[in-house]
């Protein structure tokens, strides 16, 4: 298992344990974290599960693929070098311990 | 008294969240007919049918959101009668629950496959999880497969099966595929590219029976020209019709779904209705549709929650669809009608292109494949009113992303 932390906009924590390949998206909406929606079901389609990622773990990150890169350019929030979206990111023993913080909005 | 929704689809579920969001007190009760937790149904015919589909379906909702925020979630209970006069809805145990506002969220069925042989054991129907799952292990073992009608649920399946390495033939009585969603243009081309991935296509040609093999399972799909082709699994996608028998034995208007106003009421104004069951007047269309989407799920539901809280403004969201199949992305934004002008722009021939649909030369709907960008600056555009003149769309080097950079940010800034 490896865990994921979420960070509210209010600075509440949120850490959820989940096996490994889960996406961060997915890992959000079973455990019921508030402000990840996931609203396509993972397909990248949508950009309702926008995240800031953490700069310690930017090294260990997949790049984004063309498709996330062009959905990071919709996010409601503001989109900065740290942004990504959950359904593409997926738990790993390299990430385990990932921290990401929620954006204020995501529709 | 509190709101009564009846459907746990992604509509009923987002009048729950959103009235909460929005500040709503008194009770929330959500009438789902399928057991468990409420799932996304878009990747059941998408990544749930790869070889190595996720078995766990995704939640709408975790169990914890309910709790947390007291929204009560009545699953496997359907939903019998609704007696207005009374507000009250009656499952089918006899309990009666009280509203001051009900919402209808009961989505949409599969249409049914009628002839002779549709009974017959290796053909499916895709809906439900239970069903994703039969068909799931039935295409581990299937060889050949005939899938009916060349709708997204039907080339979404057709793509999987293929990649899969089944022979792959797909029956429809149209003359092209997507025929209700697409341009004639981007149809042909979503054809010759399934082609190319080796998928049998065969236009204007129903299904007319199907015949079993010596195993008394499937074994022939019998054409309305009288061809025949081998199958061991048929899964026919041929539309679905609305829910909306509830509403109409309640004494609601209906016709092609529940009919509402620009607000998402019902002819009784504690009533709504919200997603694919809801016949709408649409800005967009401008005229009374139904759509079948996402989209249009979620932004209804957030729509509804407004009125029940005291608004009144009209919905009018820009729809927006999307298909995988296999490795092709078809993204639409707006609606597309017969005889929209279409502009092609960038080149079908990488893949990568949009069809740009113009009415009364202005844009009204774009179909792009694999260029999210230049489907989330349509969307931008056509949501913002800003149109491109059809000749400077069909200039070499034009994007609707750029476009859309560059006017909504003036526009907004006015």
């Amino acid at each position: 298992m490896n865990t994921v932390t979420f960070i509210q906009p209010s600075g509440a924590p949120a850490t959820v344990s989940v096996e490994p390949g889960t996406s961060l998206m997915r890992a959000a909406v079973t455990n019921g974290v508030d402000g990840i929606v996931g609203e396509c079901g993972g397909q990248a389609m949508c950009a309702t599960c926008h995240v800031y990622v953490r700069p310690e773990f930017a090294a260990a990150l997949p790049e984004p693929s063309d498709d996330e890169e062009e959905m990071l350019d919709c996010t409601t929030a503001e989109r900065t070098e740290l942004s990504r979206l959950g359904c593409q990111i997926k738990a790993c023993a390299e990430l385990d311990g990932i921290v990401v913080d929620v954006p204020a909005e995501q529709v | 008294m509190s709101v009564v929704i009846i459907g746990g689809g992604q509509a009923g579920l987002q009048v729950a969240d959103s009235l909460r969001s929005g500040g709503y007190q008194d009770g929330i009760t959500v009438i789902a007919d399928e057991p468990g937790l409420p799932y996304q149904r878009p990747p059941l015919s998408k990544d749930y049918l790869a070889p190595e589909g996720s078995p766990a379906p995704l939640p709408l909702r975790a169990a914890s959101f309910f709790a947390d925020k007291e929204i009560t979630l009545r699953s496997g209970v359907r939903a019998a009668a609704v007696d207005r006069a009374a507000r009250t809805v009656i499952l089918a145990g006899g309990e009666q629950v009280g509203y001051r506002h009900l919402v209808f969220a009961t989505g949409t069925a599969n249409r049914a496959l009628t002839c002779p042989g549709a009974d017959l054991p290796g053909v499916h129907l895709l809906r439900t999880l239970p069903d994703a799952e039969a068909l799931h292990s039935a295409l581990a073992a299937a060889r050949r497969v005939v899938v009916v009608g060349a709708g997204f649920i039907g080339l979404e399946v057709a793509a999987a099966a293929r990649a899969r390495g089944c022979e792959v033939t797909v029956l429809e009585f149209a003359p092209g595929p997507m025929g209700r969603a697409l341009s004639p243009a981007m149809g042909a081309w979503f054809a010759g590219a399934h082609a190319r991935a080796g998928i049998r296509l065969r236009f204007n040609e129903g299904i007319a029976a199907f015949e079993p093999s010596m195993d008394g399972r499937v074994g022939w799909a019998v054409s309305t020209t009288g061809a025949r082709y081998r199958a061991d699994l048929v899964v026919a996608g041929i539309g679905v019709v609305p829910n909306d028998a509830l509403a109409a034995a309640a004494g609601l208007e209906t016709g092609n779904g529940i009919v509402v106003d620009a607000a998402l009421r019902t002819s009784d104004p504690s009533v709504l209705a919200v997603g694919d069951c809801a016949s709408f007047p649409s800005a967009h269309a401008g005229a009374r549709i139904r759509v079948e989407s996402v989209q249009n799920a979620t932004d209804q539901g957030r729509h509804a929650a407004r009125t029940i809280l005291g608004s009144a403004e009209p919905y009018r969201d820009l729809p927006w669809f999307w298909s995988n199949q296999g490795s092709l992305r078809l993204q639409i934004a707006g609606l597309s009608a017969p005889g929209d002008q279409t502009v092609l722009s960038g080149d079908p021939e990488s893949g990568k292109f949009s069809v740009l649909c113009f009415r009364n030369g202005r844009l009204a709907a774009v179909e792009s494949v694999n260029s999210p960008g230049e489907h989330l600056g349509a969307r931008k555009l056509l949501a913002a009113g800003i149109s491109p003149e059809p000749e400077e769309a069909a200039a070499p080097g034009f994007s609707l992303k750029a476009l859309a950079r560059q006017d909504v940010a003036a526009s907004s800034s006015v």
